[in-house]
């Protein structure tokens, strides 16, 4: 479903008036593959090249080398199609319209992916009862607690149902309770429906919970890729996964 | 709308080939016998509910201040008020100053004043500098749509409330308290409301160029300031542009800004002839447009995304 294969992504950063700029790399060599149906978690220390990385994903950059594929797609280059079969979440960001209510912003979403009215309908009120929206779905969006607007984040970007579903950080700042709601509705999501889920997140609770593989990236290349048992088994001195994952951070640079 | 026109064209190929590689039943979203130009057809059709949608909500959005609203057209109808003392205290002292008597004046003073809000003079009116520099552009560009329509068409929204809110009251009290010159026939009337659209275009094209060059600057207030005086002086905000003498004069009214404030306005008046005014603006709309299409694209491929 998703395909790197020695994906890298540089930027020039001007310093001062000097014309020529230092290069300095985001990503570099990134390769690895998610299959259908999978449900991952990206780590990485801030600045390892995670959101880069999504962008990547997205279409939004494009990769300065190798190759990146999702849902068999260059991004990049068919970025529009693309849009129809991946949906992206940035926790810390939102697609909602602030000044109106929920619904609406549904609706547009219902006319930028052109999803059919009776199927949106059907999709709408499933999503509504697994977030439970129903009580703020009327509300205009900026009167929503932060839970609440992350629960109306994620149904729109699920309406046009994508097969593959990229989360940055989805539960910053949320309390427990919402926390553990969303949690149970990704689960349900991969489970039931399928859906392939890229998770990037500092919450390792998240990973523990959620993410059957955890992919680790340090200064924009791949640090871990295995099982959540494997990653553990990196340190066995440490009983923690906040240990295993500080050791590697720290250990890696 | 071009953009939809490229898509038809897209489409029309890409489902050329379908046909070709392919059973029409084979692909999930065709219905039983349904011939790829229909499906075309009706995929193209899609795509301006979305826009009207968009244009809705701009309204709906800026529908939501009230007050903001109500103080907006406030000072705009007491600025009214204190330029048409100042353009009254002129014409008395030169009659017939830029072609205009004295009614014809205060009439242009009270128009302009109408645009302020519709044509955002004073300011972007677009959150894409904001959301650039904050990194929210990268789920604008998440979207299957173009930028460049997905702003216009939210801006044309937010210019149809500000005509009702802001636009006619100064206009009104401009009526009330001087009496106004008013379109005789309903042609011009017409013509004035066309031009208006054709005004805000530019603006919105305008404005759309100045706010993408955050992308390039990282900083939009030295162009913004920059943008505030072009605006002010030559879309004849501040004068009518027939005032202006010699070169400088028909260069103002060769520019874009005179589109914006002074082409309206003059079809009001009847001061203009209709189609060549119409044309003019249009001109302009379009290249401004075409340069934002450029620039939308440029950003797409080039420039770094800030923040996440």
């Amino acid at each position: 479903m998703i395909e790197l294969d020695r994906a890298g992504r540089s930027f020039k950063v001007k310093r001062s008036l000097k014309l020529e700029g230092n290069l300095v790399h985001a990503v570099r060599d990134l390769s690895f593959t998610v299959a259908p149906g999978e449900f991952v978690g990206y780590l990485g220390p801030n600045g390892a090249g995670k959101s880069t990385t999504i962008k990547m994903l997205c279409g939004i950059l494009t990769p300065t080398s190798g190759r990146v594929r999702v849902a068999g797609l260059d991004p990049s280059r068919k970025r529009t199609t693309l849009a129809r079969r991946i949906g992206v979440v940035f926790g810390q960001r939102t697609t909602l319209w602030w000044d109106l209510p929920l619904r609406d912003s549904f609706e547009l979403i219902r006319h930028l992916y052109k999803v059919d009215r009776n199927v949106f309908k059907t999709r709408l009120d499933e999503l509504t009862e697994t977030l439970d929206l129903g009580g703020f779905i009327r509300t205009p969006v900026r009167q929503l607690s932060l839970g609440q607007r992350m629960r109306g984040d994620l149904a729109a970007a699920l309406l046009h149902a994508p097969d593959v579903l990229v989360l940055d950080e989805p539960t910053i700042g949320l309390d427990v309770v919402s926390k553990s709601s969303i949690r149970a509705f990704l689960r349900r999501l991969n489970t039931e429906q399928g859906t392939t889920v890229l998770l990037t997140t500092h919450d390792l609770g998240d990973i523990e919970r959620l993410c059957r593989r955890v992919m680790l990236i340090d200064h924009g290349r791949l640090a871990f890729d295995g099982t959540l048992d494997e990653l553990m088994a990196t340190a066995p001195e440490q009983s923690t996964i906040e240990d295993v994952v500080t050791r590697l951070y720290t250990g890696s640079r | 709308m071009c953009h939809a026109g490229a898509r038809f064209i897209a489409l029309r190929i890409t489902d050329r080939k379908a046909d070709n590689s392919r059973l029409p039943s084979a692909d999930p979203r065709a219905g039983p016998g349904t011939a790829g130009h229909r499906a075309i057809t009706l995929r193209r059709c899609k795509t301006i509910p979305l826009y009207a949608l968009l244009v809705r909500y701009g309204f709906r959005k800026h529908a939501t201040y009230v007050w903001a609203t109500v103080a907006g057209a406030f000072t705009n109808s007491v600025f009214g008020i204190l330029r048409a003392y100042i353009l009254i205290a002129l014409w008395q002292a030169r009659p017939g100053l830029a072609g205009y008597d004295v009614t014809q004046a205060v009439t242009f003073c009270f128009i302009t004043q109408a645009c302020i809000g519709p044509m955002q003079l004073f300011g972007t009116g677009l959150t894409i500098p904001e959301r650039i520099r904050s990194g929210d552009i990268a789920l604008d560009l998440v979207r299957p749509a173009s930028l460049q329509l997905w702003s216009l068409a939210e801006d044309l929204g937010r210019a149809a409330y500000l005509f009702f809110a802001r636009g006619i009251p100064p206009m009104l009290l401009g009526a009330a308290l001087f009496g106004i010159a008013h379109p005789a026939e309903p042609g011009q009337w017409l013509a004035f409301l066309a031009g208006f659209l054709a005004g805000v275009i530019v603006s919105f094209a305008w404005r759309y160029l100045v706010a993408l060059s955050v992308c390039w600057l990282i900083d939009d207030r030295g162009v913004g300031a920059f943008s505030l005086v072009l605006t002010t002086l030559f879309s004849g905000m501040l004068l009518p542009l027939s005032l202006f003498p010699g070169i400088l004069g028909d260069l103002a009214r060769a520019l874009p800004w005179a589109a914006m404030v002074q082409a309206p306005t003059d079809l009001y008046l009847g001061k203009a002839p209709v189609l060549e005014t119409l044309a003019f603006q249009g001109c302009w709309a379009a290249v401004l447009l075409a340069a934002g299409a450029l620039g939308t694209r440029a950003i797409r491929h080039k420039v770094v995304i800030q923040g996440g």
